[in-house]
């Protein structure tokens, strides 16, 4: 580990937390011109932050410790998230601290806190989103182990830094195990981040949202922890889907150029990510909350399909 | 490892995969025109499948093949069944025994279970596309499946005709195709049963008003 | 124009004419002299191949050995009684208004497409072929199977097709591993499905894919047969539909489909070093045996009682050629032939007796004896032959099978006797009653046609006491031949 591989990380994670409200105020902004409406400024997240982080906190009186915890920790572990993800490069300091499996468990450490925040102060909304975002993540999280168990399986080796250089290097081959876990994995991000089939990110109305109902009780530097977090998750999907499947561009080793090189890339692959998601939560209807399995079962059979594909079809014996 | 695949391997491999996930979404599908749709899909892509199979190897009677599959399964029998649905006036939902969710669940156990079984058979064989055994086992089993689950008369048939697309995956893709006399004689037979059982359909609404083969539940040891 | 030409020239030139000419008053007589006429062209092939040896016929597409050549003129054979049969039956249906012209007229055009199509199944060379006849076999018969178009034959006529659908769609795939296995050996010629090449090297092809190709090959061919668990469509099939169609899938497709399984398995047993297709035979055989026996007591529909008896047989059948050497295999040959003959004279006789009654249901049935002696005599007297009497030709065959399961494979003798022995009590038990007892019903318009079930009673009888030395040796080839 050097000093500049150091400083790469830190700008690495500096890069996540300005990136991630930039794009959750583009996909707002591209779905707002696909809807045909005016839309709201590109810099919207962060007066939206700036305002909560300026604002008072308020309590509830039935609120503990863990309520106000909750907030950090899901932000830390966003955080996290987003510098074991190779945005830039693979060659960073902290690639080799978690490998995928642990990047999963990182996410459901984040769900576990917020949802047991939300049923903390006892409202009933609180603790319908916490059993709702439950019961998503019970069924994203294996599917999510699934395609990254198919990456895997390419690559031999768990940790991401090492399936992104696989993939990079390999020759073009049509996989029809990674198209298959590409979809899977699509379904799942829209899941985890409460976006339109399965949940509205824009809506408040009581028999259909799930995030927004966790953090009805949460106001001031809290709400934007959250809020911010959220962004980050959006963020560190985006890059993990982008690592996984378009590896393209992201540098190994710690050259200057190659890294410099990485940003545009990243921004430019973030910026039709983004338009595309906006794309598809355009054209989809939300789906029934009770319909919301069968959606995730769709994606945890994609993800199987995809791995069982692979070993039948990819494997030379 | 992986990357000594051919493109044409990959193309074949990548079409299986196709058609392995139609015959998913034929089991979940809710309703019958779709339902034919899809039907019509899994042939076209056997067809380019078969073409692609062909072009490779130079075997030229699988061009036949491919175009029988075309005529036959891409474009005949899904317009007789769409002729059919709109004759009798079937009504749009298809109703399942058991709730979608758990027939996926089905059905990956019996992929697996295909996929185990064609292992070591498609490890003896020598073809470009001797993987996709497994796959076009998979596929006869989840449309035998189909065929268990749904109560209507006409995705039952699906079903059946989903199966027979199974079955020409394993044909070319283990043996590069039977001998066309075979194929002909399975063709025919297939068209036939179509025929038949477009005449047994009117049969079974005359006397039933309706096509639910659930009213065939009579004939049962007491 | 030589015999096997003929043979199966016969059967479809006149299913066509039939269908062209519609119904008239000679048609039941053109069907019974196309059936003869197939029945002389197969007999005098039987004759010719007895005395030549195997021959080919059109380049390598047909093959007639020792072994087809008995089920081809078996075949005719029933074909023509029971085309006689059905002449007088028919006209009575008729007259009860449960059939109209036009479906007569189907009756009798796809009666002579079935008889085609199983001649050419049992004929054909090749075993892509085989399929293919199998499969139109099926075909043709389920509109048969719902001829009276009741709710009833219709759910029969369904379950048959879709059944059986599945079943011969497994047996494809086992086709098409018998292909995969044999390419490998014969290379892509257009050769590897033709039997009498995979016989000269079935001792090459790979014993894994075979045994895979054998069990979808079994599971598939053995839902015709009406193996156990896959044996639901058959009871219903022989119940609802027109009594001369169930006494031909009792007597011929059964055995047509028992058939295919033997070619598949000759060549198995070469591939697969000890015994795995006959014990999975054995297994087959005896598991149907006990399902369709203790069935057969909870029957009230006669038709399905003796569709139940058929399934019964079967078994018996495919463990007797599971057990597989020169003895079993003799001793299922004479047992398929026994069982053809006796089952088909069976259903004439219930065919009339349930005409006269006007119901199938076994409890109103009484008294066939006071109604006619001729019937009710032989139906009493089909019922002790296929029950295993001893004057009778089922008996020997019966004796053979059990005798030899005991020397070989003691442990199924106590399972055998048991199944045996309640099939035989569920059956005479019913039957007796019905034969005697009061009655009061009406005679018919049309007096049976009667001679059929006495020709077929007289052959089991006479093979029962003496086995013509020609179908001895006929037989012992043929056995021979399945190794």
């Amino acid at each position: 580990m050097s000093f500049s591989g150091l400083l790469w990380q830190l700008f690495a994670i500096v890069l996540a937390l300005a990136l991630a409200p930039l794009l959750t105020g583009w996909v707002n902004q591209c779905r707002a011109w696909m809807q045909n409406r005016s839309a709201p400024p590109l810099l919207q997240p962060y007066y939206m932050l700036h305002k909560l982080f300026l604002k008072d906190v308020v309590l509830a009186h039935g609120a503990s410790h863990l309520f106000r915890f909750a907030p950090f920790v899901v932000f830390g572990c966003m955080v996290l998230a987003c510098a074991i993800i190779p945005t830039l490069s693979t060659d960073l300091p902290l690639a080799p601290a978690a490998d995928t499996i642990a990047l999963v468990g990182v996410f459901g450490l984040a769900r576990i806190f917020i949802s047991l925040a939300a049923m903390d102060i006892g409202t009933s909304f609180g603790s319908l989103g916490g059993r709702r975002e439950m019961l998503v993540g019970f069924l994203a999280e294996p599917a999510l182990l699934m395609v990254i168990f198919t990456t895997a399986m390419i690559s031999q080796s768990t940790s991401v830094a090492t399936i992104v250089e696989t993939l990079a290097h390999r020759d073009f081959i049509i996989y029809p195990s990674m198209a298959f876990a590409g979809i899977a994995f699509t379904f799942v991000s829209f899941a985890e981040n409460a976006r339109v089939p399965v949940d509205n990110p824009a809506t408040h109305l009581e028999l259909t949202m799930i995030h927004e109902a966790m953090i009805l009780e949460y106001s001031g530097r809290h709400l934007a922890l959250i809020e911010w977090a959220a962004g980050l998750k959006l963020y560190a999907y985006s890059c993990l889907g982008l690592a996984l499947f378009f590896p393209w561009g992201i540098a190994e080793g710690d050259s200057m150029f190659g890294l410099l090189l990485a940003i545009p890339v990243l921004v430019a692959k973030l910026a039709i990510g983004g338009a595309l998601l906006a794309g598809i939560e355009s054209v989809n209807a939300k789906v029934r909350i009770f319909r919301a399995p069968e959606f995730l079962g769709t994606a945890f059979l994609f993800a199987v399909l995809g791995l069982l594909v692979r070993l039948l079809l990819e494997t030379r014996v | 490892m992986s990357a000594a695949i051919p493109l044409s391997a990959q193309l074949i491999n990548l079409f299986a995969s196709v058609i392995l996930l139609l015959a998913f979404a034929m089991l979940a599908q809710r309703r019958v025109l779709p339902l034919i749709n899809l039907f019509a899909l899994q042939g076209l892509t056997l067809c380019l499948s078969t073409l692609v199979v062909a072009f490779t190897t130079g075997q030229a009677h699988l061009y036949g093949s491919a175009a029988l599959t075309l005529v036959l399964k891409a474009i005949l029998l899904p317009w007789i069944l769409h002729r059919l649905v709109r004759k009798l006036q079937v009504k749009a939902d298809v109703e399942g025994l058991i709730n979608i969710p758990a027939t996926m669940i089905a059905g990956i156990v019996l992929v697996m279970i295909a996929f185990n079984v064609a292992l070591p058979i498609s490890q003896l064989s020598s073809a470009i596309s001797r993987g996709t055994l497994g796959i076009a086992l998979a596929s006869v089993m989840l449309a035998f499946l189909m065929m268990i689950i749904r109560t209507k008369a006409i995705p039952q048939v699906v079903g059946f005709l989903a199966m027979e697309n199974g079955l020409f995956l394993a044909a070319t893709s283990a043996t590069y195709g039977m001998p066309m006399v075979v194929e002909l004689g399975i063709a025919l037979d297939v068209l036939v049963g179509v025929i038949i059982l477009g005449v047994f359909f009117f049969q079974i609404r005359d006397q039933f008003d309706s096509l639910d083969i659930r009213h065939l539940e009579k004939l049962k040891e007491r | 124009m030589d015999f096997f030409t003929l043979t199966l020239a016969i059967p479809l030139v006149s299913g066509l004419l039939l269908t062209v000419v519609g119904e008239r008053a000679w048609a039941p007589n053109l069907n019974i002299i196309a059936s003869l006429g197939t029945f002389l062209a197969s007999a005098l092939l039987t004759v010719e191949i007895v005395a030549a040896g195997p021959r080919f016929a059109f380049g390598e597409m047909f093959f007639i050995d020792s072994l087809n050549v008995f089920f081809v003129a078996l075949t005719a054979f029933v074909g023509l009684t029971t085309s006689i049969f059905s002449g007088p039956y028919m006209r009575n249906e008729q007259e009860h208004g449960k059939l109209t012209r036009p479906r007569l007229r189907l009756y009798k055009s796809m009666f002579q497409m079935f008889m085609f199509t199983m001649l050419a199944a049992l004929t054909t060379n090749n075993l892509g072929i085989l399929w293919v006849a199998m499969e139109a076999a099926t075909l043709t018969t389920v509109l048969l199977v719902s001829l009276y178009r009741t709710p009833a034959s219709l759910e029969a006529a369904w379950k048959y097709f879709i059944l059986c659908g599945v079943g011969i769609a497994q047996a494809l795939f086992g086709t098409i591993l018998l292909y995969f296995a044999a390419e490998r050996v014969l290379g892509e010629t257009g050769n590897a499905l033709l039997w009498t090449h995979l016989v000269d090297v079935k001792g090459q092809l790979e014993p894994t894919i075979m045994a895979l190709s054998f069990i979808f090959l079994l599971v598939g061919y053995g839902t015709k047969v009406g193996l156990a668990p896959l044996h639901n469509w058959l009871p219903d099939a022989h119940a609802e539909g027109p009594t001369p169609v169930s006494a031909v899938l009792s007597g011929l497709l059964l055995n047509v489909a028992l058939y295919a399984i033997l070619r598949v398995k000759v060549l198995a047993d070469g591939a697969i070093s000890g015994s795995f297709a006959g014990n999975l035979m054995m297994g087959f055989g005896l598991l149907t045996l006990v399902v369709a026996a203790f069935f057969l007591s909870r029957q009230k529909d006669i038709k399905r009682m003796f569709a139940y008896s058929s399934i019964e047989h079967m078994g018996l059948i495919t463990f007797a050629f599971g057990m597989g050497g020169a003895v079993a295999n003799f001793a299922g040959l004479l047992h398929m032939t026994m069982h053809s003959l006796t089952k088909s004279a069976i259903f004439f006789t219930v065919g009339h007796a349930a005409q006269k009654c006007g119901t199938q249901l076994m409890e109103d049935i009484r008294g066939l004896i006071r109604i006619n002696p001729v019937v009710g005599w032989g139906l009493m007297l089909g019922t002790l032959a296929i029950l295993g009497m001893p004057p009778f030709g089922v008996f020997a065959s019966e004796f053979m099978i059990l005798t030899h399961a005991m020397k070989h494979h003691p442990w199924a003798t106590p399972i055998l006797l048991l199944a045996l022995g309640v099939a035989f009590a569920a059956i005479f038990g019913k039957v007796q009653p019905m034969v005697f007892g009061d009655t009061h019903a009406k005679p018919l318009p049309h007096a049976p046609a009667i001679i059929p079930v006495f020709v077929h009673l007289g052959l089991v009888l006479m093979i029962g006491l003496w086995i013509p030395p020609y179908l001895t040796r006929w037989f012992h080839e043929a056995a021979r031949m399945l190794g």
